[in-house]
C-alpha cells in the first residue's frame, strides 16, 4: 500500500490532517436557471442549477400540500479517469436520492404545494468527495432561486488514511485510504441530513471523524454564506 | 414510503405510535431498541451456489448466490466481481409492481453491497483465475417475498448467510489462458461477518428494526454495518430528515451491540445448516 502521509503527518498534496482543499464558490452562473451555483472543491468542479417551482409531470406525482423535490446527480463522461458512460448508473441513482433527502429538510416544501422543484447537479470533474461538493452547490442554487429555506445544506467528508482520521479526502486518499465518511448538515438546525460510510472505523475513530466532518461542514457553510453575500450584497462579508 | 400504506395508518396509528414512543414503547409491544424475531434458514434453494431465507417479523426475503466466470474490470485485473441486485417481487405487497428497479430498490441493493464489500468478508483477489482475463463473479440476488419494513437488514442477513454457506466451482488452467471446470465445488472462503442494523427516527426517538407502519411515518433512517464489537464498515442515512450528533452516537452504540447478537444467530444457523 502506498503511503498517504509523510513523517510530519502531511498529506500527498501537502495538507494537514484537518485541512480542507481549496474551495471556490460562485452563485448565479447559469442564465436560464432560476438559481444556480458553481463550486470547486479541490479538483472537483461542480455546477448545480434549479428550475422551478413548476408544474409536476407526471401529474400523479403531485402533492396537494407540498412541493416535490426532484434531484439528479450526474457525472459528465469526461469527469473521470476513464470515460464514464453518460447513462445514469446505479451509483448516480443512489446519490441523487440521498442528495435530495439531504436538501429537502432545509426547504419549506409546504410553501409550494402542487409544484415540482428540479435540482440538477452536474459533475464536470470529479476528484473524491463529489457528492459533498454537489449537495453544497445544490443548496446554494436553491437559495439563489429564492426558494424559502430554513437553513443551507453544507457538505464535507471526513475519512481515515494511513490509520489516521483526516478531513476531506481526495480521490487517491479515498481509493487508497481506510475509510470515508461523507456528510452534510443543516448548520443552524444542527441536523445531519446526509451520512454515508464505507471502510473500517473503530467506534472511537468514527466519533472523531464525525466531529471532524462537522467542523468541515461549518467551514463550508461560512464559504456558502460569503458566496451568497458576494452575489446579493457585493463584496460585503457576513 | 408514505403512499404505501393507507391514510388510516398515517393519521390514526401515528398518534398511537407517538404516544407509545413517548413512554419508551412501540405499538407492537417492543422496546425502542428491540428487534423483531429473526429466523435464518440457509440452503433453501438447491440450484443456487448458496442461499438463505430470512424472516424478520413479517418481512421475508430470499437471497440466492450464483458464482460464474466473468471478465474482470480493467482497473482491477486481479479481482473477482461482486454483484448485488434486489427486487421487490409483485407478490410482496399490493403496491409492488413488476418493472425496472426504482431508486429505493437500487439503494437497498447498494447498501447491502457496501456492507459485504467494505467488511472484506470476501477477498476478491481469491476469485481471480487468469489475471486480466477470467475471474469468478459472485452474484447476490435478493428477492423480497413479503414487505413489513426494514428490508435493509433482512436483505443483508440473507445475503450474508447465503455467502457463508456458498460453494463455488473449481476451475483449473489447462493451457495459457484457457480454463476448464473440474466439476468440483469448493467452499467460498469468507472472513469477517458484516451485520447491519437499521434504525428509524420517529418524533426525535430512535427505534431499531422499524416495521412498515413505522417506516410510513419515520422522518429519517440510518443503517450501520459492523464487523466486530468495535468496528464499523458501512453506513447510510436515508429519508428527508436529520439526526443530531447525539442520536448518531446512540445509533452507532446500538448497532455495535445489536451486531454482536445477530452475528451469533447467523453463525449458529449456518453451523446448523452445514451439519445437515
Amino acid at each position: 500500500m502506498s503511503k498517504l502521509l509523510n513523517s510530519k503527518n502531511r498529506r500527498l498534496d501537502g495538507r494537514k490532517l484537518d485541512e480542507l482543499r481549496p474551495i471556490k464558490m460562485k452563485v448565479g452562473v447559469i442564465d436560464n436557471a432560476n438559481g444556480s451555483a458553481y463550486i470547486e472543491f479541490g479538483r472537483n468542479k461542480v455546477m448545480a442549477a434549479v428550475y422551478g417551482p413548476k408544474d409536476v409531470h407526471p401529474k400523479h406525482m403531485m402533492k396537494t400540500e407540498s412541493a416535490i423535490l426532484k434531484c439528479r446527480y450526474h457525472m459528465t463522461p469526461f469527469s473521470t479517469g476513464r470515460r464514464k458512460n453518460p447513462a445514469p448508473s446505479r451509483r448516480e441513482t443512489e446519490i441523487s436520492k440521498i442528495i435530495s433527502e439531504a436538501l429537502e429538510p432545509a426547504i419549506v416544501m409546504t410553501d409550494y404545494p402542487r409544484t415540482a422543484i428540479h435540482v440538477y447537479v452536474e459533475i464536470l470533474q470529479s476528484d473524491g468527495g463529489s457528492r459533498c461538493a454537489g449537495v453544497t452547490a445544490a443548496s446554494l442554487a436553491l437559495a439563489d432561486a429564492g426558494i424559502n429555506m430554513r437553513d443551507l445544506t453544507s457538505g464535507c467528508a471526513a475519512g481515515k488514511i494511513d490509520g489516521k482520521v483526516a478531513l476531506d479526502l481526495d480521490e487517491v486518499e479515498d481509493m487508497e485510504g481506510d475509510a470515508d465518511l461523507p456528510m452534510a448538515i443543516l448548520p443552524n438546525l444542527e441536523k445531519v441530513t446526509l451520512l454515508q460510510l464505507d471502510g473500517d472505523f473503530s467506534h472511537k475513530e468514527f466519533i472523531e471523524a464525525l466531529k471532524l466532518a462537522k467542523k468541515g461542514c461549518l467551514k463550508v457553510y461560512e464559504m456558502q454564506r460569503n458566496a451568497l453575500n458576494d452575489k446579493y450584497f457585493g463584496n460585503e462579508k457576513a | 414510503m408514505a403512499s404505501k400504506k393507507s391514510l388510516v395508518v398515517e393519521y390514526l396509528k401515528y398518534e398511537q405510535m407517538l404516544k407509545e414512543i413517548s413512554k419508551g414503547k412501540r405499538i407492537d409491544g417492543r422496546k425502542l431498541l428491540e428487534t423483531r424475531s429473526l429466523s435464518i434458514e440457509p440452503g433453501v434453494i438447491e440450484k443456487a451456489n448458496g442461499s438463505a431465507k430470512v424472516t424478520l417479523g413479517n418481512t421475508e426475503v430470499i437471497a440466492g448466490i450464483k458464482i460464474q466466470t466473468g471478465v474482470p474490470f480493467d482497473d482491477t485485473p486481479d479481482k473477482g466481481l461482486l454483484i448485488v441486485t434486489s427486487e421487490i417481487l409483485p407478490i410482496a405487497a399490493s403496491w409492488a409492481e413488476p418493472g425496472p428497479p426504482n431508486a429505493e430498490v437500487i439503494e437497498l441493493a447498494r447498501v447491502v453491497d457496501r456492507g459485504v464489500r467494505e467488511s472484506k468478508m470476501i477477498e476478491l483477489t481469491d476469485l481471480c483465475i487468469v489475471e486480466g482475463k477470467k475471474v469468478l463473479a459472485v452474484f447476490v440476488d435478493i428477492s423480497v417475498l413479503n414487505v413489513d419494513g426494514n428490508l435493509f437488514d433482512a436483505a443483508s442477513y440473507a445475503a450474508v448467510a447465503a455467502l457463508l454457506t456458498a460453494k463455488m466451482p473449481k476451475y483449473k488452467i489447462i493451457k495459457e489462458g484457457e480454463i476448464e471446470d473440474t466439476g468440483k465445488q469448493i467452499p467460498l472462503v469468507t472472513k469477517l461477518i458484516p451485520v447491519s442494523t437499521t434504525m428509524a427516527l420517529i418524533n426525535d426517538a430512535i427505534v431499531v428494526d422499524p416495521t412498515l407502519d413505522e417506516e410510513t411515518v419515520m422522518e429519517a433512517r440510518f443503517t450501520i454495518t459492523t464487523t466486530t464489537k468495535n468496528s464499523i464498515c458501512a453506513g447510510q442515512k436515508g429519508f428527508p430528515g436529520g439526526f443530531s450528533l447525539k442520536q448518531i452516537e446512540l445509533a452507532v452504540d446500538t448497532a455495535l451491540k445489536n451486531g454482536e447478537s445477530i452475528r451469533k444467530k447467523i453463525k449458529k444457523s449456518v453451523e446448523l445448516a452445514k451439519k445437515k
